[in-house]
């Protein structure tokens, strides 16, 4: 480990840091114009030309507004509840492959932080810790509708984590690896997850609704029945962090789509054009944000598009529709590799 | 050398963490820092370079279970006043045989010798590949009937979890 390659990924890490925040920032307006769009209305046009400076000054705003800290919540939990949500929302990006490697002056340059053999894992470690800040935050508040919020935000993840996981160890078995630079790699052209595996993609883009908390899957933050759900006695930046990280979290989401069924950074028939392999690596970067932006917008397309679910449709939907239907996907998978096994089985 | 200061700094720090979750009166509070436990062992699961047992550790433990517990003892919302009190004999006899227990530990590890492992010990065993390998190639029969336990545990949870048994 040479001092240069250490500077290198300082860099890389906190580029790609500020490219995180970059995009969560400008998707709060993404959503505002979306939601706008699918409204018939204008949506924000007043700060800069077509309201691109809303997020500034969204965050001016949030940055100037009173601090409250309510005198019966526990304070220093009230305190490390947004921090802790804010942690492992930007903690998912380091195993993401963001582009091929470069190469400059016979020095590879891969464009992920690091490559862990276990990248699948840490993913879904780091999502299943996600839920502690907004249970921290909602029982340091001292208030039943934030309890509410906190208690339903967690048996929801736990309920949807199975499922997820389910779908992912699917994938797993057809790629036969963990790492997640890897499968973005092993997925060349046109050869994309999505048609090996598309019941697993399903199964796993409607769990990560559920995981990041956005609508038809917002109930712990259901403002009809809970105020504002586990944020309500939250205000200033405290809150301007938990809705921050959902932005993370729902840009992180759209990046592991990507990378696990929509070939990352790959693209068809773009070898056939390019074959320097620095410009390669920029175009991948390119072609993986082109997917992401993509689905960011089908995030906030089903926002502004479905109604809530009810609790009880949910645990429903949960329980007795995905883990059986991801199970099924998983035997269905297992059957298939082992096809010519069965056969000499059965026939011979 | 840099592991052997991160192992120091993991076993400090477990043993404070441990030793908090004992003392703190607010059991949010306990929870939280067996929270804080788990991810200092899983950090010594790294040291060992065992990073699966590491990622499986949290996700299990820390990410689940423990999710579990909090959410249990926020409904509960067990705080000071409803604590019950204790007498001081109860107190002083858990104070006796806890340090009596510490003695036995103390005396039974100061007379132990080193264990010889009597196979060379493989340092990439703790890797995924070869945990599969291993577990599903010479320990399949154990593996397999582990999963039974958990589902009769399963079972049972379901029987318990019904309103009425006809």
């Amino acid at each position: 480990m040479t001092l240069s390659f250490l500077i290198y990924k300082v860099i890389l890490v906190l580029i790609i840091f500020a490219i995180t925040l970059l995009v969560a920032t400008y998707s709060t307006y993404a959503e505002r114009k979306i939601a706008a769009f699918l409204q018939d209305r204008i949506g924000p046009d007043r700060a800069g030309p077509f309201g691109i400076l809303q997020p500034l000054a969204d965050a001016v705003k949030m940055f100037m507004k009173e601090e409250m800290i309510p005198s019966v919540s526990n304070r220093m939990l009230f305190i490390i509840g947004p921090g802790v949500c804010m942690l492992t929302a930007c903690m998912t990006g380091v195993v993401i492959p963001w582009g091929p490697s470069m190469n400059i002056g016979g020095t590879e340059y891969p464009l992920q932080i690091t490559d862990l053999n276990i990248g699948i894992l840490y993913l879904f470690g780091v999502i299943s810790l996600g839920v502690y800040g907004i249970m921290i935050g909602g029982w340091a508040s001292n208030n039943k509708f934030s309890l509410l919020g906190a208690i339903r935000a967690s048996s929801q993840m736990i309920s949807y984590e199975v499922a997820m996981g389910l779908s992912i160890i699917a994938l797993v078995m057809t790629t036969g690896t963990l790492s997640l630079g890897q499968i973005a790699a092993d997925q060349p052209g046109a050869h994309w997850n999505v048609f090996i595996q598309p019941l697993g993609f399903l199964i796993f883009i409607i769990c990560a609704f559920a995981e990041t908390n956005r609508a038809p899957f917002d109930l712990p933050e259901c403002e009809t029945e809970l105020v504002g759900g586990y944020h309500t006695e939250y205000s200033s930046m405290k809150l301007g962090f938990f809705l921050f990280a959902e932005y993370i979290n729902m840009f992180i989401s759209s990046a592991v789509i990507s990378t696990f069924y929509f070939g990352g950074y790959n693209m068809p028939f773009i070898a056939r054009f390019v074959h320097d392999p620095n410009w390669l690596a920029v175009l991948g970067f390119v072609f993986l944000f082109t997917k992401i932006s993509f689905f960011i917008f089908v995030f906030m397309w089903v926002r502004w598009t479905l109604p809530r679910f009810r609790y009880d449709q949910l645990m429903n939907l949960g329980w007795k529709v995905l883990i059986p239907l991801s199970i099924l996907n998983l035997v269905v998978t297992g059957g298939w590799m082992m096809r010519m096994e069965i056969y000499h089985f059965f026939i011979k | 050398m840099i592991t052997t200061y991160l192992f120091y700094l993991l076993s400090f720090l477990a043993i404070m963490f441990g030793s908090m979750v004992v003392l703190s009166k607010n059991p949010v509070h306990s929870v939280l820092y067996l929270v804080l436990t788990f991810f200092t062992i899983a950090g010594h699961y790294v040291l060992l370079n065992a990073q699966f047992l590491a990622a499986v550790h949290v996700i299990v433990y820390a990410g689940a279970i423990m999710v579990l517990f909090l959410f249990v003892i926020m409904l509960l919302n067990l705080n000071k006043e409803t604590e019950p009190h204790k007498s001081i004999w109860l107190k002083a006899s858990a104070a006796v045989a806890s340090g009596s227990l510490l003695v036995v530990l103390v005396g039974s590890l100061k007379g132990a010798s080193t264990i010889q492992s009597i196979n060379a010990f493989n340092p990439n065993i703790g890797l995924i590949e070869n945990l599969g390998t291993t577990l599903f190639r010479d320990f399949l029969l154990p593996f397999e009937v582990s999963s039974i336990l958990l589902l009769a545990a399963m079972v049972g949870a379901v029987m318990l979890g019904k309103k009425s048994i006809k």
